[in-house]
């Protein structure tokens, strides 16, 4: 088990630059996750840490050594892909045994026999060992391309969006398995996804990754409660938080055309006072805005129920006052009504304040 | 706008039954949405409707006019595939305009049909570019535009937005949703996506097997639901199911879990529930969606103790798995309850919330 270090990490592929000028540095024995778009640069990088690619410029580095001489196969990692890549008339056995049998590796017959077994019991695979991998389901074949990953216990397990081929129930039971593995293991995961909520519900930490560049590190908890900018407040959460663009007036943070007329809290007013823009971008997410149904004291805004969107445990109102449409979340106790009016109490100490040009966050 | 009314549908391929005796009554301006896994027949049912397939037996009624053996386009309704299946070049004005050009209208009244919908779906300034110069988005307005503008009794869409980005598909569920109110179109939307279902049906058909398992609106199929396919299908997370049977201990009827020694008290209602509809010693299945579980780490009355499997953060809530006895259930709380893995913790259910499923039929008898 390891670290891996990437130092300066640059990959081009004609004009476009895939990997831009990368620094991260991640954990030993931590479940990290790039998580950006399509075309982020995600799937690049991860390859570039397998040496499947090689880099322009910069460094790989891991469990501290230099590996950019090193072939994919000399560095140590195991790489899962999107795509079960199973020998197809293989049994499962022979798939896990697979990478033992190389003569890299040398390993004896029971040595074999007892990581398969091992490898097995851990991803609750034994009674499929003597089947054929075309006669497994989706989830199967995706324990048996992990078991194989497992088998050798690389250095650092390496996870293209290994979950998104998967019908969407047992996506749910394979983001629970895979965290509950990455804990028993104890193994350094580096897992790319596009989906934000693989990342924040599997994630030690996660990059957010944008045009090959890494927009902000930190703990699901941080990239969620803390977005030091626009995309990754508009890329972590769903439903997605609420932006409006807001002038500053004195005390408070005006939306449109004075539909709406938000009273900070003493904090931001002072980090915005000092900041000396105008025109701001007021973020907030749709389960920081309250629904009532009298007026209460502060920032309460009459508004008519556009539409629902039912969630199940949770109701998305979709708002309206005048030209200004917006996202509060709800419990469906509530029972909110489309067409009905209502209060919507904006809990302004949770909202973010950005630069609308920058897009940076300024309080 | 019109009323689309199936009775009794039957479509056969061969010796499967892709559509099974479906009935359904859809009213006008609705959003119905047909739920279902891959070959559930649900695709099937929209082509019947559409006339790109003739069903078997049963009639098809729209606007109250027999239209069961009438060819799809004598229909008046517009299919959409995937939204983004445009000309390459054509401009987008052009790409909407084909529809009105094939029915050989003016010059005038197509511009101006043209405008009225690409002011609609806020795409006027992209009229003049071609499809590979607009983002996929934007193919998407411009595809659902071509549909809109020939003003179609109804308009059916088939995983429209199923290839997207997650983070995309969340936006188009928006707008599909907005456009559908401002239009007041009925709309027949297949999906496999249970979240698409419940965030823009007025009402959800679940289908199975080519059966229709339960309509209702998003809140009846989610809280109510009429038998372990549809409970287990909608909601995510998903239902919790608890294996157990109907046994007496101390006096007291309570749920024994199958595979462990654990008793779980129940309302005298669903007591004389169970005692009315099943009898004595029948295997049932307890259901309980996550967010109707309470998680503490103090013993309390009736709460059963558990063990810490994962916790699950997603930003707004936390889903903590844990171990009761040899199942497994998920439990939604608050952001900050974060327990560590292998602890010892506590749960209690909402009994007014629960489900019972006779384990052998899998239908509620609630």
């Amino acid at each position: 088990m390891a670290d891996v270090k990437l130092v300066s990490l640059t990959k081009t592929f004609g004009s476009i630059t895939a990997v831009d000028n990368m620094r991260l540095e991640i954990r030993d024995k931590e479940f990290f996750v790039l998580l950006g778009p399509t075309g982020a640069g995600k799937t690049t990088t991860l390859r570039l840490v397998a040496g499947l690619e090689k880099q322009d410029k910069g460094e790989v580095h891991i469990d501290n050594i230099l590996v950019d001489d090193y072939s994919p196969a000399l560095r140590d990692v195991a790489f899962v892909f999107q795509y079960y890549t199973l020998y197809p008339h293989y049994t499962v056995r022979q798939n896990l045994e697979f990478p033992l049998k190389s003569k890299l590796r040398n390993y004896s017959k029971s040595e074999i026999y007892r990581r398969v077994v091992e490898v097995s019991k851990v991803l609750h695979i034994e009674r499929l060992l003597e089947r054929e991998t075309v006669n497994l389901s989706g989830g199967e074949m995706q324990r048996v391309a992990l078991g194989r990953a497992m088998v050798r216990t690389p250095k650092v397990f390496l996870m293209d969006e290994p979950l998104s081929n998967l019908d969407a129930k047992l996506r749910e039971e394979m983001r629970r398995e895979l965290s509950r593995l990455h804990f028993d293991l104890g193994a350094t995961f580096f897992y790319v996804t596009h989906d934000q909520v693989e990342a924040m519900t599997m994630g030690d930490r996660v990059a957010v990754l944008n045009e090959g560049k890494i927009l902000q590190i930190g703990t699901p908890n941080e990239i969620y409660n803390s977005p030091k900018n626009v995309f990754v407040a508009k890329f972590v959460g769903s439903p997605a938080i609420n932006l409006f663009n807001a002038a500053l007036e004195k005390e408070s943070l005006i939306i449109g055309d004075k539909e709406m007329v938000c009273t900070l809290i003493e904090k931001q007013r002072s980090v915005l006072k000092s900041y000396g823009k105008k025109h701001l971008i007021l973020g907030i997410r749709p389960e920081d805005i309250t629904i009532t149904r009298e007026k209460q004291k502060l920032n309460s805004y009459n508004c008519k129920v556009y539409f629902n969107q039912s969630m199940g445990a949770e109701d998305i109102i979709n708002l309206k006052i005048d030209n200004t449409v917006f996202r509060a979340v709800a419990p469906p106790r509530l029972n909110i009504k489309v067409g009905e009016t209502i209060y919507a109490n904006f809990n302004i100490d949770r909202a973010h304040v950005f630069n609308p040009e920058t897009e940076e966050c300024v309080a | 706008m019109a009323e689309i009314i199936l009775e009794n549908i039957v479509k056969r391929y061969g010796d499967l039954i892709a559509v099974n005796n479906f009935s359904l009554d859809i009213k006008d301006k609705e959003f119905l949405v047909l739920l279902g896994p891959s070959g559930c027949g649900k695709t099937t049912t929209l082509r019947c409707i559409s006339g790109l397939e003739i069903a078997d037996e049963g009639k098809i009624f729209i606007d109250e006019k027999d239209v069961t053996k009438t060819r799809a386009s004598q229909r008046d309704i517009a299919f959409v595939f995937q939204l983004y299946a445009l000309y390459p070049i054509l401009t987008a004005h052009d790409n909407i305009a084909f529809p009105l050009k094939a029915q050989r209208y003016n010059k005038e009244r197509i511009k101006e049909e043209v405008n009225k919908v690409a002011e609609l779906l806020q795409i006027k300034h992209i009229l003049h570019k071609k499809p590979k110069e607009l983002s996929g988005g934007d193919m998407q307005r411009v595809a659902l535009g071509r549909a809109m503008v020939r003003r179609p009794k109804a308009f059916l869409l088939d995983e429209p937005i199923g290839t997207l980005d997650a983070k995309f598909r969340e936006e188009m569920r928006v707008e599909l949703k907005r456009l559908h109110i401002d239009i007041g179109a009925t709309t027949v939307y297949v999906t496999h996506d249970q979240v698409e279902a419940m965030s823009m049906g007025d009402r959800i058909a679940v289908m199975n097997l080519g059966i229709l398992q339960q309509i209702g609106t998003p809140h009846e199929v989610y809280t109510k639901p009429s038998n372990i396919f549809v409970a287990n299908f909608i909601g995510s997370p998903g239902m919790n199911f608890i294996n157990c049977e109907p046994k007496r201990r101390d006096g007291e009827f309570m749920l024994k879990l199958l595979k462990d020694e654990i008793y779980i008290l129940i309302p005298e209602e669903i007591q004389k529930l169970i005692k009315n509809k099943v009898n004595g010693d029948k295997k049932l299945v307890l259901g309980v969606r996550p967010e109707d579980v309470s998680f503490s780490m103090k013993k309390e009355e009736s709460s059963l103790t558990v063990k810490v499997y994962v916790i699950e953060e997603t930003g707004s809530y936390n889903i903590i798995d844990v171990n009761l006895g040899s199942e497994m259930i998920k439990v939604r709380t608050l952001p900050i309850v974060k327990p560590s893995i292998g602890e010892t913790a506590y749960v209690s259910f909402d009994m007014k919330r629960i489900s019972i499923f006779d384990k052998e039929t899998e239908s509620s008898i609630l």
